[in-house]
């Protein structure tokens, strides 16, 4: 019946909307926001942990959120494991841009994220892909909570 | 051809009205759920709107020419039918505002206050729109005027005895409570609470946003003071509401916006304000959307209440059941009295997937929070999906939505 839904619900986001990997709270953490999206009720908390050359070194969260937005927070935090916060805003930008119209203009360190490239083709879907990572740009930019609105 | 005697609701006849009910979303045909964000609308109440701007199209109260004198006396004929709507005993009761948010803000500024004291306090419920809540809110913020918070049950429905506790000190000298959930589908016992605030000395403001859609509503039956209504949820246009208030507390209440209209004299020193409901109503109208409420309310009463809310009952007793069988899902609320707005949750799958899932077969439903965050905290959930029922709802759409949501459940399974 939903066979052309598969681009958006792959199952590797269905698997990591069910399971996140990175779904927990950090013990220890250098830096911590908030997302929300107040339309939908959404809400994320991202915690950051540096490592000594300030890459990031773990990603964690709780979510409340859809599939989508669970499993772009679980993809996130894996594709910016070992980064440095000036190499994470270029894979944000081209992000939005891949979430927003289905192509990156530089798709390097996308890699893990294209099974979200399908919800540009639902625009009220958009932000549930981009919420998490609104909230990590906030974290590592000393804030304390991000709206997607 | 079925020519039914009342109370039945011929629903074929009625969807044939609804040139948008035969479009295809998708592919599949629309089964719109979705009717207590927005009604659609019937082709009675878009031509009434064209054939005025093809016809007899100008401002109102204001020409002295033809066209400006027909337009008054179309927009004037929509205050006589929400006054006969409403068994209004005053058509000067009736004020048109752009929809039951603004009825609500000028209630809250005009009556809040303009004869509210500090001291006293409004009293919500626990199950209210944001838009019954946040002008309650700015009225607290700014005058000090406090905002208590009726508790609701479990089961959603108002807790008559934490609602009576709240009046007992004297000092509530409103209460702002809705005629019916936009979430559970509740139907607040409005005749007994207005009894119980008014032996308190309350004042009673219904939100009867999703309320008139579905029952007749007799202002007078009902000895309320105030009651709001949008169009746009009665199947007319956007743009225009209604404020009924009793003349006397009119007339008491200073104006809420200032401008053209509400005025009687102006000069630099003093203005004094027009007679009531002019006085409530700045600035040049929604006039097409007022004759177009119009036609929706002479569509509805064509119709009739009873057939309405024999229809709607049927729908929702055939909904709660149909959804019962579907795995996983919990409707929320179980009120006694309980109209076409049903909530539900289904578990493994967020309101949002739900929806996008539902999109896809070409069914319309709300999710998310329904504008009452505070309702949502109470009954311990993030987001809902939400089916709602209109006139031209049919049974076989409530299976179609029960059987995909079976589906839905199977997919993120």
């Amino acid at each position: 019946m939903f066979d052309d839904l598969r681009d958006l619900y792959q199952e590797v986001i269905l698997d990591h909307g069910r399971r996140p990997r990175h779904g927990a709270r950090l013990a220890a953490f250098d830096a911590t926001a908030r997302g929300d999206n107040p339309m939908c009720g959404d809400r994320i908390q991202i915690w950051v942990k540096y490592a000594p050359d300030h890459t990031i070194f773990q990603t964690g969260f709780e979510a409340r959120g859809c599939a989508i937005s669970v499993a772009s927070a679980d993809l996130m935090a894996e594709t910016v494991a070992g980064l440095a916060p000036a190499e994470i805003t270029p894979i944000f930008e081209a992000f939005q841009s891949m979430a927003k119209t289905g192509i990156c203009p530089n798709c390097a360190g996308l890699e893990l994220l294209q099974p979200l490239a399908g919800v540009h083709e639902f625009p009220s879907r958009v932000k549930c892909a981009t919420l998490p990572w609104h909230a990590l740009m906030a974290a590592l930019n000393g804030g304390k909570e991000t709206s997607s609105e | 051809m079925n020519i039914s005697p009342r109370p039945a609701l011929d629903v074929t006849r009625i969807r044939a009205d609804f040139p948008i009910l035969a479009e295809n979303v998708r592919g599949k045909p629309l089964v719109f759920l979705d009717s207590a964000a927005s009604a659609q609308k019937p082709i009675a109440v878009m031509d009434a709107m064209m054939t005025a701007m093809r016809t007899q199209y100008a401002n109102v109260h204001r020409g002295l020419h033809w066209m400006s004198e027909r337009t008054t006396d179309a927009y004037e004929d929509t205050r006589d039918a929400v006054a006969r709507l409403i068994n209004a005993p005053d058509r000067h009761e009736v004020v048109f505002t752009r929809n039951s948010t603004e009825a609500i803000n000028l209630v809250a500024h005009s009556f809040g206050r303009g004869i509210l004291k500090p001291g006293q306090a409004v009293l919500i419920s626990d199950m209210e729109h944001h838009s019954n809540i946040v002008p309650w809110q700015m009225l607290r913020d700014a005058t000090g005027i406090a905002l208590r918070v009726a508790p609701i049950t479990d089961a959603g429905e108002l807790d008559l005895t934490a609602f009576e506790a709240l009046l007992a000190d004297g000092r509530v000298g409103l209460v702002a409570i809705t005629h019916m959930s936009n979430v559970l589908g509740t139907y607040t016992p409005a005749e007994r609470l207005i009894r119980t605030a008014h032996a308190y000395g309350a004042k009673v403001l219904l939100d009867g946003s999703q309320a008139i859609v579905h029952r007749r509503v007799d202002v007078q039956a009902l000895d309320v003071d105030f009651y709001a209504f949008t169009g746009h949820k009665l199947y007319g246009p956007t743009g225009i509401g209604v404020l009924w208030a009793r003349r006397a507390l009119l007339e008491a209440m200073p104006p809420f916006l200032g401008g053209g209209e509400m005025i009687s004299s102006v000069s630099y020193a003093k203005t004094t304000w027009a007679e009531v409901p002019h006085k409530f109503e700045a600035g040049t109208p929604a006039i097409l959307e007022a004759i177009g409420l119009a036609a929706a309310i002479r569509y509805v009463e064509e119709i009739g209440y009873e057939a309405i809310a024999a229809h709607e009952a049927a729908l929702t007793e055939h909904a709660l059941r149909r959804l019962a069988d579907v795995p996983g899902l919990t409707v929320l609320g179980r009120a006694q009295d309980r109209g076409g707005v049903v909530s539900f949750t289904l578990e493994g799958a967020h309101a949002h997937d739900v929806a996008t899932l539902l999109d896809r077969q070409g069914i319309a439903v709300r999710a998310g929070n329904h504008c009452a965050e505070p309702l949502m905290r109470r009954l311990g959930v993030a987001s809902t999906a939400r089916a709602s029922f209109g006139i031209y709802t049919t049974l076989g759409e409530i299976d179609t939505l029960a059987e995909t949501l079976t589906r839905v459940r199977e997919f993120f399974a």
